[in-house]
């Protein structure tokens, strides 16, 4: 897996940013919920979004993952405005996200899961009327990408059926079936136990190897020992921004907190 | 030692496998011996019945949408079908073709416009669109209003095989269930069905997969019409009968208690779930109106006790003895 040959980068001038967000601005009824927010994630880095409650992590996700759309401003992904491409088309173009809850398709087996996602480069996913083993080429690297993710025993096993964080790694083996450039993860470690915390955060360590990380995450610790670059966001603006010991030293970044940062 | 693995690697797949090759040849020696022992009218309803059940289990069971409308493709095409045999002279098998054909293009219809909410919206979009083509059936000249289209001509298969004779009416009934359960059974396993089930489970995560679901949902809404109106043209000729009853909205709940007893979700379920209904109808006739309750309490009792309908209980409990054995060995 991480052999694969290092991606073209994108057709830009700037070319060191995959991601950039120019005067990103977000408003639900009169309410901003980000406002202004420049954002540049460079390539084959992890960066983390961090902030309090309420502070507009999320709902930028949505906006750089195009499930919702932004009141102003532009998204630019590999230097292409990407700010009115439909969700669904993302995919192609290289970002794939993760989801809060952890998002599998539960009356799928393991192996059918990774095996929806690699089916989609075929162009047969409207053909009904061809039998199931249309798709048994694909097992050879939906397998490697079980193993990979270390789910191997449990391929035949209905998704449902798994441990939340098994069910995180099986979301991973999923997303990296599309080969994306740029993940999205929002809340990785959200209702993981210390082993899964440990596991996962190997595991997105092994995937950032030649791609790039833009995740949204609460556990302080997770986020000190992982990321290249960190934003802080409060109140839907951009307070800070930098690596772990620039950005937990700062004193608005502190305060923003109420001595919530343990460095 | 590798020998214990990789047998019980193999065991799932192989246990389900025998499992529906067994179910189908017990349904084969059964279709073909039950009209020697029971009424082959009724016979020929339930496979009428079944399939449409299927093909509402097809949208259901796999895609995940909950239509009440389904009457409105199974009736629509009773009437297409009968018009194109009666009034036009068409031969059966062209005029059910006709309204399996009307049928799709409603179904494209409604389905374009349905699609476009979810969960209980999208419900009562199928809904209120099927009381529109009920009032349309009472309206329109051509359906014969209260009486409905009457001695509609089983006529001449193919223009040779004549169909007023049972037994031939039968086989081709069979033969007409067989090849719309066919369909249903290949799309659930098809490529195709492996995006809908994927859409089914986790809509927004088969959308950052890459998938427009709803081009996913819309298909899945067409084929389920044109094969509710397969089942509603083949009902026409059986019965040589197109009426109000066909659109009703009771008859789209009715195709939804018949998938729920049997089990959404499951190949066979619906074809149990619709013999069980189109029985109770049948066998307990006499008792009046309180066929309505038994219906009612089974259906109650269904839910209750198995909340995966009998063949999804049947499924799950095999699995679980399955998973038990193979967890010692």
């Amino acid at each position: 897996m991480q052999q694969h040959a290092p991606r073209p980068s994108g057709p830009t001038g700037d070319g060191d940013n995959i991601i950039e967000t120019r005067g990103l601005t977000k408003e639900f009824l009169g309410f901003v919920a980000v406002r202004d927010v420049n954002l540049k994630v460079k390539r084959h880095t992890i960066h983390a979004l961090i902030g309090p409650n309420g502070a507009g992590k999320t709902t930028v996700f949505n906006l750089l993952t195009k499930f919702l759309r932004p009141t102003s401003g532009s998204i630019h992904f590999n230097g292409v405005d990407v700010t009115r491409t439909a969700p669904a088309d993302m995919a192609g173009q290289g970002m794939v996200r993760s989801f809060q809850i952890s998002s599998v398709f539960s009356h799928l087996t393991v192996l059918e899961n990774v095996r929806v996602a690699l089916q989609r480069p075929l162009g047969i996913s409207f053909h009904f009327w061809k039998p199931r083993r249309t798709l048994h080429p694909l097992h050879e690297r939906a397998d490697e990408l079980i193993e990979w993710v270390g789910l191997t025993p449990y391929r035949d096993v209905n998704a449902g059926e798994l441990s939340y964080g098994r069910k995180r790694a099986l979301e991973f083996a999923t997303t990296l079936a599309l080969e994306p450039e740029m993940l999205l993860l929002d809340e990785p470690m959200a209702g993981l136990g210390h082993e899964d915390i440990h596991r996962i955060s190997s595991l997105i360590k092994r995937v950032a190897a030649n791609r790039t990380v833009l995740m949204v995450e609460h556990n302080l610790s997770v986020v000190a020992d992982l990321s290249d670059t960190i934003t802080v966001l409060t109140r839907g603006s951009v307070l800070a921004e930098g690596d772990y010991a620039a950005v937990s030293t700062n004193p608005s970044v502190r305060e923003a907190y109420i001595g919530g940062v343990h460095a | 030692m590798s020998f214990v693995v990789s047998e019980r690697k193999a065991a799932p797949n192989l246990g389900s496998t025998s499992l529906r090759v067994l179910a189908v040849v017990a349904a084969g020696v059964l279709l073909a011996a039950a009209p020697f022992f029971v009424y082959p009218i009724f016979l020929m309803k339930a496979l009428c019945f079944a399939l449409f059940a299927c093909a509402f289990n097809l949208l259901l069971g796999y895609g995940g949408l909950l239509s009440f409308g389904h009457a409105a493709y199974f009736g629509a095409a009773a009437y297409v079908c009968g018009y194109a045999a009666k009034t036009l002279g068409l031969t059966p098998e062209l005029s059910i073709l006709a309204g399996t054909a009307a049928s799709a293009l409603l179904g494209v219809g409604f389905g374009w416009l349905a699609i476009r909410r979810q969960g209980i919206y999208f419900s009562m979009i199928t809904l209120a669109l099927a009381q529109m083509v009920f009032f349309f059936c009472v309206q329109a000249p051509f359906t014969g209003g209260e009486d409905g289209m009457q001695a509609i001509p089983r006529g001449y298969l193919f223009g040779i095989i004549d169909l007023n004779n049972t037994l031939a009416m039968y086989v081709f009934v069979v033969a007409v269930f067989l090849i719309g359960f066919g369909i249903i059974w290949r799309t659930v396993d098809s490529p195709f069905g492996e995006v809908l089930r994927a859409i089914r489970d986790n809509e927004p995560r088969a959308i950052s997969l890459g998938y427009k679901a709803n081009r996913y949902k819309l298909l899945a809404f067409v084929l389920s019409a044109a094969l509710a109106g397969l089942a509603g043209s083949t009902k026409a000729l059986v019965f040589q009968l197109a009426s109000l009853t066909d659109v009703h909205w009771a008859m789209s709940g009715e195709v939804v208690l018949m998938t729920l007893i049997g089990g959404m979700g499951t190949i066979f379920g619906p074809v149990v779930g619709a013999v069980i209904v189109v029985a109770m109808q049948n066998y307990l006739a006499h008792l009046g109106s309180w066929v309505m309750m038994i219906q009612g309490a089974t259906f109650i009792a269904c839910v209750l006790l198995f909340r995966a309908g009998i063949v999804g209980t049947i499924i799950h409990y095999l699995r679980a003895r399955r998973g038990g054995s193979s967890g010692q060995a």
